[in-house]
């Protein structure tokens, strides 16, 4: 299968790592990977925070660049959910509704997409060590995204999944709800890394990389010991 | 506490003092976890929780779009039975029936159950302007009431306070021996509010359902308080949100445990009473005059938005404030609103103006824990998001205009952006020279959270240059 990929504009610039290492199971299980380069971002901030029609703008671009592919992977899936479910609403009695309700269709986060799309639960990854699965929300709620990520892990050679108190509370990243409400914020986070850290576990795992920018930027803070923070991709690349 | 002139500026400051106060939070955090495993085991008790929450939901559609008719038909009912129905279209109409009733008869001791609705008004403060003597009887109220502070949350007043803090209380206000055992402070509360039951003239009571197919309001409650502030009064005076409503009485079959499962994570609530009218011929208990006040005070308002109409589903059942995690570290009081919560964050804004109250739909991570909570299935957080479009197109904030102008001109650019992306290596070079102080654009991130480095190769240039050499 042509897989083309969604690469959320901050996992390409601070996270590269995540995006190269799905690159590599894709390959790595037989399937063409393509990455249209026209693409920035899904226009969620703006979306988020209220200005619709300079999100419609940005996004319709998007509309545009995945328009041929076959079926679109995002490597977020809070930026999945804005494919996925908004743009429906965002582009709604607009002309590019067709457009958008044909992306929407066609585009899986990254782990849904292994599991209920390629029927793939061991991607022959190993990886040692103990793991804590974060339940990004977007992903959890608006995708319904709860078992694929842990099936995932559980095929893992050598991994110890370990499952959190905390597992589906939101870290309190929520885009420009973390600087603008930080105190808020900042509180969600200390409530789920501690959390992380009562699990004794060495790495938190999540498949969204925004929750992992805000409990990494709190645990190695505030963390009495290292906890690592790494996308589930990074985990399934090992070998 | 500093108080502010602007709603948002009070929250943040609010935010910033409740945020740290870490025992606050760690006790409500744990009374909510205790909230959290007994709903998941009475849900377990519904044949379907999912079913059960689509006849719900169906059921108050059917209610609130045709509201006209079905209180209509309640009001019917009720008067046929001697009920007396007034439409209050504002707080202000709703507070000046009560305070002439009560006043042409000559009424001087008022005992009220829990009604979120006389909060919303602020009837205390009128009544005792006028010179009445009011007491709350619901427990959770009655110490709110003496400590002179609103309820913390909608369904639990005072789940904020400590065993001893009421103790306290109790000690300084009615003059009772300090004691840490809640059996006996429940026991102070009942023998100071018995005689009040039998001295007052007034009982004023909420209500959680109006029932049109019987002229019927029901209350649910646990402590039977509105039982006695309803019954020994000569008149009571229901004050009702007009969303109350439900079509039949064999819908309770269905509200009554959901309010109790969402609610509290009990079955049923202790006691589940139907007001049907005043004292009839050949009864030998109930007031002599029972006034139902039929509030709308925007609720209207709310239902012309047919976007958001679902909002008025609600059943003040809680739920959303138990599984929300900005209540859970914020605390009620710092929302400055009736209805706290996630809830009270979509329809305040409907009620009290959205440029003044827009800072609540903001102050969310849309995580939609609300949403799965909710037994009515209200889109809460969406409705956030819908909150937060609605604001900015009444009206724009300047600076924000300039930001999303300057995102939008980059994002729609392909090679904007990605000179952006090789920039920002370079930016985040001399972010070390404004870290921590005024000039560092991210501080209020730096603050208490650090910032990842950028990866000296986006993935856009190393994926272009891995396609240059595979050519």
């Amino acid at each position: 299968m042509r897989v083309t990929l969604f690469i959320p504009c901050f996992i390409d610039s601070l996270y590269p790592k995540v995006a190269m290492s799905i690159v590599q199971i894709f390959e790595r299980l037989g399937h063409e990977v393509d990455y249209p380069e026209g693409q920035t971002c899904c226009g969620q901030p703006p979306f988020n925070s209220g200005y619709w029609d300079e999100a419609r703008e940005v996004a319709a671009r998007q509309l545009e660049v995945f328009r041929d592919a076959e079926v679109v992977v995002s490597a977020s899936g809070s930026c999945g959910a804005m494919f996925k479910k908004f743009y429906l609403e965002l582009f709604h009695g607009h002309p590019q509704e067709a457009a958008a309700k044909a992306l929407a269709a066609k585009t899986y986060e990254f782990s849904e997409f292994l599991v209920d799309k390629l029927g793939v639960r061991d991607v022959g990854a190993r990886f040692d060590g103990k793991v804590t699965f974060h339940d990004g929300c977007h992903g959890l709620r608006e995708l319904g995204t709860k078992e694929a990520p842990r099936e995932l892990l559980r095929a893992v050679k050598g991994l110890e999944l370990i499952e959190m108190g905390e597992a589906e509370s939101c870290c309190g990243f929520g885009g420009m709800f973390a600087v603008k409400f930080p105190q808020i914020s900042t509180a969600m986070a200390e409530v789920k890394c501690n959390s992380i850290i009562d699990t004794g576990v060495e790495y938190v795992v999540s498949n969204d990389s925004s929750c992992l920018m805000q409990i990494q930027g709190y645990l190695s803070r505030h963390s009495p010991r290292v906890v690592k923070s790494l996308h589930l991709a990074e985990v399934l690349a090992q070998q | 506490m500093i108080n502010a002139s602007e709603p948002q500026e009070q929250f943040q400051i609010d935010a910033d003092r409740t945020t740290a106060d870490e025992p606050r939070r760690a006790a409500v955090r744990q009374a909510l976890g205790n909230y959290k495993t007994a709903r998941s085991k009475t849900e377990n008790a519904f044949a379907s929780w999912p079913h059960a929450r689509d006849a719900a939901a169906t059921i108050k559609y059917e209610g609130i779009n045709h509201l006209d008719r079905y209180l209509r038909e309640f009001e019917e009912k009720f008067t046929a039975r001697g009920g007396k129905v007034f439409w209050a279209s504002s707080g202000a109409q709703a507070r000046e029936y009560i305070l002439r009733l009560a006043r042409e008869r000559a009424v001087k001791s008022i005992v009220k159950s829990k009604a979120m609705t006389s909060e919303e008004i602020h009837l205390n403060d009128a009544l005792e302007k006028d010179g009445y003597h009011v007491i709350e009887s619901d427990l959770g109220e009655f110490i709110q009431q003496l400590k002179h502070e609103p309820p913390y949350h909608f369904v639990f007043p005072c789940m904020h306070l400590k065993r001893e803090e009421i103790s306290a209380l109790f000690e300084r206000e009615l003059g009772t021996a300090k004691t840490d055992s809640p059996e006996e402070l429940t026991m102070i509360a009942r023998r100071f509010l018995r005689r009040h039951y039998i001295n007052a003239d007034m009982g004023i009571s909420g209500g959680n359902f109006i029932v049109a197919e019987t002229g019927m309001i029901s209350i649910t409650e646990n402590e039977g308080n509105a039982r006695l502030a309803t019954a020994l009064p000569k008149i009571h005076v229901a004050l009702v949100g007009i969303e109350k409503i439900i079509p039949r009485l064999a819908d309770l079959a269905l509200f009554l445990p959901m309010l109790a499962t969402a609610g509290t994570g009990q079955q049923l609530t202790c006691y589940n009473s139907m007001y049907g009218g005043p004292r009839q011929p050949g009864e030998i208990d109930g007031p002599e005059e029972f006034h139902v006040v039929l509030l709308d005070n925007h609720r209207t308002r709310l239902l012309a938005d047919a976007e958001q109409r679902d909002a008025l589903h609600c059943i003040r059942c809680g739920a959303c404030l138990n599984v929300c995690p900005i209540f859970k570290n914020i605390g009620g009081h710092a929302y400055g609103t009736t209805y706290q919560g996630p809830i009270g964050s979509v329809i305040t804004p409907h009620f009290r103006g959205l440029q003044d109250w827009k800072h609540l739909s903001g102050a969310s991570s849309l995580c939609g824990a609300c949403t799965e909570a909710c037994p009515v299935k209200i889109d809460i957080h969406h409705h956030l998001l819908q909150n937060r479009r609605n604001a900015v197109s009444e009206k724009k904030v300047w600076w924000e205009r300039f930001i999303w102008f300057g995102f939008r001109e980059l994002m729609k650019r392909p090679w904007a952006y990605q000179m952006a992306m090789r920039l920002a290596p370079v930016g985040q070079f001399f972010h070390p020279l404004v870290l921590g102080t005024a000039l560092d654009p991210v501080n209020s991130w730096t603050k208490t959270r650090d910032f990842p480095a950028a990866a000296p190769q986006s993935f856009h240039d190393w994926w272009r240059d891995r396609k240059g050499v595979r050519k």
